[in-house]
């Protein structure tokens, strides 16, 4: 299976690796998947309270290449949006910007669920009714 | 793709063709492009003479009478013939066979398929270390009990089986003892008949010889075994598989056979000094590096190892430009599913699915090894800085505390 070149570049120079405290008001962490299941993916965005725009993100996956890649994208994509337009990122973007192959659609799925997961975290802590989404299982 | 050299550590997979093989094979491909049957011409007079001599390289390897080798496609095609083969030919004896979980697919499926014609088959647990458990083969003897099919060696941990002892139950209860020695044979000293099997399954392209051709070897004296041909026709290779010889790939199959009959012990002891090389260092050079499957009874070229907290195949992905490995099993890693040996080992599945199996060959150097020492160290450390379950181990975090979410 040979991998588009936007995707080894995040895979090989992954973008926003980190972790922020998540004991902080404005930081939402969401934590996705299971070792079990070979990947977990850990998401964080810090929001700037004035303008509600995400400052910055950050992430951990443990996965395969695919995952990795596409939770370093979506940090890439969340940071200076608003909370609003992140919660519309649909994974077939991301499916679509790297070129994934179709056994690799619940890696950018993965992504996607981590990025609404850290986001009902932040609404959760800051008492903003948490929007339903709809569950994107898989 | 790089320009840089590629490293193959995946010889479990498949061997490439060592040259002197495929030297010997051209011939049968230009000139000498007879039909081993064809009984009137010298073409085929010389590609039957020419098959004949593979059959006694072959027999020669592992100690056996050339009668007693049936030529098919492959090991699979050989697991296949002997189980359904000999379900089908001691039906009236019995309709039990006894196997492990372990066993390669070609074995698995099979017995599936005999479950569906009526038989009965139990898939036997193994031990952490990958080892049958005598006594719960001896306790799961039947007298409806005809077969016991256990593969020689693992493909994916390179465990070996204590064969000789199991020869010894069957022989003792009378069953037929057949073995998948696709990993085996050429790589160590094989000998069916002092191991008290009846019937053994191997392939060319495992021992530096060509795809598309393997042999089933069927015992014909004390017992004298016979299996149900699974293939009509003309009636070729004594009735048990019908249909034209691969008449190159089995001459390239016998030459292969004559060269590990001849190298295999050199091979074997410098593979292991540098197998062992290859694991010392990395266990050295980093923390929770397991590895799988029993060390002292382990085929000499292989390593199957667990970098704790890194998935096996976002690790592959880090070196799969220079270096090809397999994460799992080359033949299920197109799933996503963790490799059922090792879960069968009892690994977690985390730790399954952190697995690479190396598998060295007549062809790996030790610049090979000493690359890719630098190589997996640098991917597992890359792939750890970006795992959230390591900094959580790193932190004292109990991650079997954790809720995952199911998915
Ligand atoms: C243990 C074992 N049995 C059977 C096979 C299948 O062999 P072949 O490719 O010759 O059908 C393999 C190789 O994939 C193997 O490792
Ligand atoms: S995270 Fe499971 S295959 Fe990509």
């Amino acid at each position: 299976m040979a991998y588009s070149e936007k995707l080894l570049d995040h895979f090989k120079n992954p973008r926003n690796v980190g972790t922020m405290d998540k004991s902080q008001k404005n930081v939402g962490t969401g934590l996705v998947g299971a070792p079990e299941c070979g990947d977990v993916m850990r998401l964080q965005i810090e929001v700037d309270e004035e303008t509600g725009k995400i400052k910055d993100a950050k992430f951990k996956t443990f996965g395969c290449g695919s995952a990795i890649a596409s939770s370093s994208l979506a940090t890439e994509w969340l940071k200076g949006i608003s909370v609003d337009d992140a919660l519309a990122i649909d994974n077939m973007k991301i499916v679509e910007e790297l070129a994934l192959p179709p056994v690799k659609i619940h890696c950018s799925v993965l992504a996607e669920d981590a990025i609404k997961s850290a986001i009902a975290d932040y609404q959760q802590k800051n008492g903003i009714e948490v929007k339903e989404t709809e569950k994107s299982g898989h | 793709m790089n320009n840089t050299r590629q490293i193959y550590l995946d010889n479990n997979a498949t061997t490439p063709c060592d040259p002197r093989v495929v030297d010997e094979m051209i011939p049968y491909f230009y000139e000498k492009h007879g039909n081993a049957a064809s009984r009137n011409h010298p073409f085929g007079w010389i590609a039957e003479e020419a098959v004949d001599y593979a059959r006694e390289q072959i027999a020669n390897l592992i100690n056996v009478d050339s009668k007693e080798i049936i030529f098919t496609s492959g090991a699979t095609e050989a697991d296949n013939l002997a189980l359904k083969g000999v379900f089908e030919m001691y039906q009236r004896k019995g309709n039990h066979i006894i196997t492990l979980k372990t066993e390669h697919k070609a074995v698995l499926d099979a017995c599936k398929k005999i479950e569906k014609m009526g038989g009965e088959v139990t898939y036997l647990d193994v031990d952490s270390e990958g080892l049958i458990d005598l006594k719960a083969l001896e306790a799961a003897i039947t007298d409806k009990t005809i077969l016991v099919s256990v593969m020689w060696a693992n493909n994916e941990t390179g465990v070996i089986q204590p064969m000789k002892k199991i020869g010894e139950i069957c022989e003792k209860h009378g069953v037929l003892f057949m073995s998948d020695a696709t990993q085996v044979v050429g790589k160590i000293p094989v000998d069916p008949k002092a191991t008290g099997v009846h019937l053994m399954a191997f392939t060319g392209h495992k021992m530096y010889g060509p795809k598309g051709v393997g042999a089933l070897y069927v015992c014909r004296k004390n017992p004298r075994v016979k299996v149900t041909a699974q293939m009509d026709g003309g009636g070729h290779e004594r009735g048990m598989r019908s249909g034209t010889l691969n008449v190159p790939g089995i001459v390239g199959f016998g030459k292969a056979a004559e060269i590990a009959s001849k190298e295999m012990h050199q091979d074997a002891e410098r593979l292991s000094k540098l197998r062992d090389k290859l694991e010392n260092a990395l266990i050295a050079a980093m923390e929770e590096v397991y590895i799988n499957g029993s060390k002292e009874h382990r085929m000499p070229h292989v390593s199957n190892l667990s970098f704790k907290h890194v998935e096996g195949e976002g690790l592959m992905m880090t070196f799969n430009q220079n270096i090809a490995l397999s994460s799992g099993s080359a033949c299920t890693s197109a799933s996503l599913e963790p490799s059922y040996v090792l879960v069968a080992l009892g690994l977690g599945d985390d730790l399954a699915h952190s697995s690479l199996r190396f598998s060295l060959g007549r062809f790996t150097t030790e610049e090979d090894i000493d690359y890719t020492i630098k190589a997996i160290t640098q991917g597992v450390n890359h792939m750890r800085d970006l795992s959230p379950i390591w900094e959580m181990y790193k932190e004292g975090v109990d991650i079997d505390s954790i809720e995952w979410s199911e998915h």
